[in-house]
């Protein structure tokens, strides 16, 4: 899964090397920024990126997968159109969060961490979001959804379908 | 320092709290109506944008000119998204709406705005005492608290450094800089100040410290890595008042003689980033920070640094081998990162919260602050009070105050007439205290002796219905996972008690293996290097200590008292309460396990059956015939059918056999 990043991706990875030759430093502080903006433009970081980071800082790839390894902000998987994010925080588990979790990975037969082979949805789990009062919370892209039900796991996916839908039938119409 | 820099800094803090002023009073004396509405990340999430949204587009709609002034969080994050609505021409004191959604600030907009009724079935109070609408300040949720850390907090913009600095903002700053250091350091250390990142350490001491380091090139960090499970008083403060956190900071560059500084931020904060990134430019601009600050001879560099998540971080040798590129292991200590710390210069580090005290220490003095709370723990507190209580949300309280006040007074209790359990405080490091504690005060050595510790702040409180061993699993998963691996002690010493707990949640667990518990929490917090390790056996230890009973159940019964650990439970339908023909439940499962019996009332597949609760909520109250038992063992078991129950077959059941007797017909 690693291996097939996309043409665009490796587009991408050829203009941030340009950057960040241009923009930082060779010294081991600037490891931590880079793959930060590594990911911010890839949303993950392929394996070639990893590379390119480590070919940057002069220093073996193991070394930067070490660090990135370490850390819970990097992915190594391609988040899906729609990133699945449960909330996992200490007020959330105490009102079921794991259930709305299994729901997630029952729907979608991934498990956390993971994108759908088609790439639309992924799921992770998260620390805590800050809205305890609205507990459990699941967050689809940016937006937070409250209270969360295994029943309304299932609305959700229906909202989304529906809203597909419409842009599909608008980007008909604008096309005619 | 020559006395003619001392006159120039006056005047020029003085140059800008005119500015301040005037723009303060533009606002502050318009006659048009003010909305404030909390823009922290807990409002938004509660749906605050759209709220705005709502306000702004009804207000154009209908022509009213008005002030939509943002602000950050009050810290009542049961009553987001909150909104006060000032509008001097109705004659009513400024007024605190609650829950306000987008179609109530319509409501309110076109009532209140347009028509000067304030909606009074709305109003959760005013925000100033009055003879019209009883005030805010006669609930315990706002007068029992002590806002020294928070006092700004929601009331002012935290993108305009002027109203900032209208409210007294950066006055320490200034009288700061008239000082010889060693004169601040002595403040800080007559103050009793206390780090308010968890282990409390003289934040004086560390500061006096790192002054007399000899090296040219000190740093000062401020720690905002809060990584603590449902702990979020540092994001709120960071995007609420970032600019109090800011000039606590460069005071403490100016005490220890620092010229650069970074505020260690977790990147999973974005609004707190920006927000920071801001008001850093904002100071910048209107040179507070940079080259001569106010007209002295002190310069410093602010930086942020994205903190990638990783709870050790928040140990300062595990932040600084983070900023340094490395995986953020700590490191042994000595020396202290005071003495060597980033790149083997002297370093401090203060929690954000630490900083935020500094100001109001400098400006007010240190005898002022420690008339605040207790002999040994000083000034105030900032707890996340989250769980099974009515009034969730940030509490700001002098230390010394109960668990009870806190938990019971402000905070309302228990919901749902339920029953206290425990409260959780300190997260993953601190302890589960039962209600024999609830008399406590809460300080740091108070905490510490009764096996919990002060922690974050992050604070948990959990009815009856709560399973003490699975919230201890909660936070053992997490602080096991969260191990750097340095330590073996910590690294598979937190696996195996993991499993253990696993074990005990699951109902599998063996004859010795709460002693074996016990002597791993122990061993793991004599052997392991840092905070972490050290402390993450409390959850366990103390739960273990307080709570054995219940370790116990588990353990000999396979029953969770509080019937929350999902392979010790399992859920039935009581046939005398089912109705015949009703599929409410049957449609909501997500496993499908519900099936219809012959008589056509309702069945769980126990195999299939994940214990969701969804069919408990789907049942209509007339009937409220889910039953929940543990252990699991106790639920009754109903046959599936052979052959699923077919329309054909349901008709002919009707018809062909009589209903049963005492049930009527369908």
């Amino acid at each position: 899964m690693e291996n097939d990043i996309l043409e665009k991706e490796a587009a991408i990875i050829d203009a941030l090397r340009e950057e960040i030759s241009g923009n930082y430093g060779n010294d081991r502080g600037c490891m931590i920024p880079i793959l930060q903006r590594v990911q911010n433009a890839l949303s993950y970081l392929p394996r070639d990126a990893i590379a390119m980071v480590a070919a940057h800082l002069g220093v073996p790839v193991s070394e930067v997968y070490g660090v990135a390894t370490f850390y819970n902000q990097f992915r190594f998987n391609p988040p899906g159109r729609y990133p699945v994010k449960v909330c996992m925080g200490t007020a959330c588990h105490v009102k079921g969060g794991d259930i709305i979790l299994e729901n997630f990975e029952r729907r979608l037969e991934i498990k956390e961490g993971e994108t759908t082979p088609d790439r639309e949805f992924s799921i992770e789990r998260v620390a805590c979001v800050g809205c305890c009062a609205l507990a459990p919370v699941a967050l689809i892209g940016d937006e937070v959804h409250g209270h969360m039900a295994p029943s309304k796991v299932e609305g959700l996916f229906s909202r989304i379908q529906i809203q597909k839908e419409i842009e599909e039938r608008k980007k008909n119409e604008s096309g005619n | 320092m020559n006395p003619g820099t001392k006159e120039n800094i006056a005047a020029q803090l003085e140059r800008l709290r005119e500015e301040a002023f005037r723009r303060q009073d533009q606002l502050r004396r318009s006659p048009l109506p003010k909305i404030h509405i909390g823009l922290a990340t807990c409002g938004i999430a509660a749906g605050a944008l759209e709220t705005k949204a709502a306000f702004e587009q009804t207000l154009a709609e209908r022509n009213i000119e008005a002030h939509v002034h943002t602000v950050g969080c009050l810290g009542h994050c049961y009553a987001e998204p909150v909104v006060i609505i000032e509008h001097p021409e109705s004659g009513f004191p400024p007024i605190f709406y609650h829950e306000v959604s987008p179609g109530k600030a319509k409501m309110l907009t076109k009532m209140f705005i347009e028509g000067g009724d304030p909606r009074f079935e709305h109003v959760y109070g005013a925000t100033e005492v009055n003879d019209m609408i009883p005030s805010v300040m006669d609930f315990s949720r706002f007068n029992l608290e002590k806002r020294v850390i928070m006092d700004k907090c929601g009331k002012i913009d935290p993108d305009d450094i002027y109203e900032y600095i209208a409210e007294g903002g950066y006055t320490a700053l200034a009288k700061a800089l008239q000082k010889p250091r060693r004169q601040i350091v002595e403040e800080i250390k007559a103050s009793g100040l206390r780090g308010r990142g968890g282990a409390g350490f003289p934040t004086g001491v560390k500061w006096e410290m790192a002054l007399e380091a000899a090296h040219d090139e000190k740093i000062v960090i401020c720690n905002a890595d809060e990584g603590d499970p449902g702990a979020y008083m540092d994001r709120t403060l960071l995007e609420s008042n970032p600019h109090q956190v800011l000039e606590g900071l460069m005071i403490c560059a100016l005490a220890v003689g620092a010229q650069e500084a970074l505020f260690y931020v977790r990147a999973e904060y974005p609004l707190a980033v920006k927000t920071l990134g801001r008001a850093i430019q904002q100071a910048q601009e209107l040179n507070l920070l940079g080259e001569g600050i106010l007209g002295s001879a002190f310069d410093l560099k602010v930086e942020i640094f994205e903190g990638s998540g990783a709870f050790v971080c928040g140990e300062e040798t595990g932040l600084i081998q983070s900023v340094e590129g490395y995986r953020g292991m700590p490191r042994h200590r000595p020396p202290y990162p005071v003495q060597k710390g980033l790149n083997d210069r002297p370093t401090v580090i203060n929690n954000v919260k630490t900083l935020a005290l500094v100001p109001p220490i400098v400006t007010r003095g240190s005898a002022w602050f420690r008339g605040i709370g207790t002999e040994g723990s000083p000034g105030t507190a900032v707890f996340s009070v989250v769980g099974d209580v009515v009034h969730a949300g940030l509490v700001e309280i002098p230390m010394g105050v109960t668990l009870r006040t806190l938990i019971f007074d402000i905070c309302g209790g228990i919901p749902n007439q339920k029953g206290f359990k425990a409260v959780q405080i300190g997260g993953p490091s601190g302890g589960c205290l039962p209600e024999s504690f609830l008399d406590t005060p809460i300080d740091f050595d108070s905490l510490t002796e009764a096996g919990a510790m002060m922690g974050s702040g992050g604070m948990v409180v959990m009815d009856e219905d709560t399973c003490v061993v699975n919230v201890s699993r909660y936070f053992l998963d997490f602080t096991q996972k969260e191990s750097c691996g340095k330590c073996t002690f910590c690294r598979i010493g937190t696996r195996h008690m993991l499993r253990i707990l696993d074990r005990l949640t699951c109902g599998t667990a063996l004859e010795d293996d709460l002693d074996l518990l016990s002597k791993l929490a122990k061993e793991i917090k004599a052997g392991s290097l840092c905070g972490l390790g050290k402390t993450a056996p409390n959850p366990v230890l103390t739960s273990l200590k307080y709570f054995r009973d219940e370790y116990e159940a588990h353990l000999t019964e396979g029953r969770c008292p509080g019937m929350m650990c999902r392979p010790l439970t399992a859920f039935y339908i009581d046939l005398d309460a089912c109705a015949r023909g009703c599929d409410a439940c049957a449609i909501v499962c997500p496993t499908d396990a519900i099936f219809t019996t012959s008589t056509r009332k309702k069945g769980i597949d126990q195999s299939l059956c994940v214990k969701c609760a969804e069919c408990v909520v789907a049942c209509p109250p007339e009937y409220d015939a889910v039953r929940k038992v543990s252990p699991a063992s106790l639920a009754p078991i109903i046959e599936r059918p052979d052959k699923p129950v077919s329309e054909d077959d349901e008709d002919a059941a009707t018809g062909g056999t009589p209903p049963e007797p005492g049930e009527g017909g369908a």
